[in-house]
C-alpha cells in the first residue's frame, strides 16, 4: 500500500501534512529531505533548474543550505496586462533549509526573488516527527503572500493563496510519489479524496474572488 | 535536475552523489568525521556562481532564513 499524506488544517490557517514515513530506518528527517530535493522531479514540470549555492554543517551539526530554482513563471491572463512586456519569462526562488539530526527536524523557508514587487510569496515548513505516532512525519506549512502594485494588491493576494492551496496537493503527489518509489513500490495516482476535494474547492473559490477583484480594480481606475 | 549554468550540470551531478551518499550513511547517523565532498562542491560552485553573475541573478543581500522574520508568529 503507498504510504498516504493526510491534510489537516490548523487554526490559524496553517496547513499540516502527516505523511507516514517510508521505512523506519530512514527517519523523517531523511524521507523529507529527500521528497524535498527529488519533489520538483516528480510532479512539478515548471522547476527548469535546482542549484546549492551555500551548505555548511554549523557547530551544533545542523545542516545548513541554500538552494537558488528556478521556474517557468506562469501568470494567468488577467495578470499578463499588468506585467512589463520584457518581464522575465524565468522565475528565480530561493529555499533556505537547516536539518538538525539530532532533533530529527528539518525547516524550510523559501521565497520568490523575482516579480517580487508584483507579488511576493513565502512558505515556511517544519518537519518533526509526530509526536503521537513516532511512524508518521508532521510537516506544517504556512505561507505568506503580498503584493505591491497599487490597486491590485488584494486581487494578486487571493490569487497566490489559491495557487499556494492548488500546491498542497501536488506537494502531497511529490511526497507520495517519492515515498512509493522509496518502498520499491509502484507509485499510486489516488490521493487521499478529502485532502483534493477540499483543496480544489478553495482554490477555485479563490481564483475566482481575484477575478473579480482585478476587474472591480480595472473599473475604479477610470471612474 | 540540471543547473542555472548549462556547463555546470556535470559537476552538480557529481557532486550531488557525493552529497547523498554522504548524508544518508554519514551525517544523519551521526557521524562527525570529515566531508569527502569538499573538492567536487568547491569545483561545482565556482561554475554556478559565475553563472550566477553573468545571469545577474539577485542572489546576495538576504541573510540565511532571512527574509521578513516578522512573519515568525511564535
Amino acid at each position: 500500500m503507498v504510504s498516504p499524506c493526510r491534510v489537516n488544517q490548523g487554526n490559524n490557517g496553517e496547513i499540516f501534512l502527516l505523511c507516514r514515513s517510508a521505512k523506519k530506518h530512514l527517519g523523517p528527517s531523511l524521507c523529507c529531505f529527500l521528497a524535498t530535493i527529488s519533489q520538483p522531479l516528480q510532479v512539478s514540470n515548471h522547476v527548469l533548474t535546482e542549484d546549492i549555492i551555500f551548505r555548511e554543517v554549523t557547530p551544533t551539526n545542523c545542516l545548513i543550505s541554500r538552494r537558488l530554482l528556478t521556474k517557468t513563471s506562469r501568470a494567468p491572463r488577467w495578470m499578463e496586462r499588468y506585467l512589463p512586456k520584457h518581464m522575465a519569462s524565468s522565475a528565480y526562488i530561493i529555499e533556505d533549509s537547516i536539518v538538525d539530526p539530532q532533533k530529527r527536524t528539518m525547516t524550510t523557508l523559501t521565497w520568490n526573488i523575482s516579480h517580487a514587487r508584483l507579488m511576493s510569496v513565502e512558505e515556511r515548513c517544519h518537519y518533526r516527527i509526530n509526536p503521537e505516532n513516532g511512524s508518521w512525519t508532521e510537516i506544517k506549512r504556512e505561507a505568506w503572500v503580498s503584493s505591491n502594485v497599487y490597486g491590485l494588491s488584494r486581487a494578486i493576494q487571493e490569487f497566490g493563496l489559491a495557487r499556494f492551496k492548488t500546491g498542497v496537493t501536488k506537494t502531497m503527489k511529490g511526497f507520495e510519489y517519492v515515498l512509493a518509489k522509496m518502498q520499491g513500490e509502484t507509485p499510486s495516482r489516488t490521493l487521499a479524496e478529502t485532502a483534493t476535494e477540499r483543496a480544489r474547492e478553495t482554490a477555485l473559490a479563490a481564483k475566482e474572488k481575484a477575478k473579480d477583484l482585478a476587474s472591480h480594480a480595472q473599473k475604479k481606475q477610470y471612474v | 535536475m540540471n543547473s542555472v549554468g548549462e556547463a555546470c550540470t556535470e559537476l552538480k551531478r557529481e557532486y550531488d552523489t557525493c552529497f547523498n551518499r554522504w548524508f544518508a550513511e554519514k551525517f544523519l547517523k551521526g557521524d562527525r568525521s570529515g566531508d569527502p565532498c569538499t573538492e567536487s562542491f568547491r569545483k561545482y560552485q565556482r561554475c554556478v556562481q559565475a553563472a550566477i553573475k553573468e545571469k545577474e541573478i539577485p542572489i546576495d543581500g538576504v541573510d540565511f532564513m532571512g527574509p521578513n522574520k516578522d512573519n515568525d508568529r511564535r
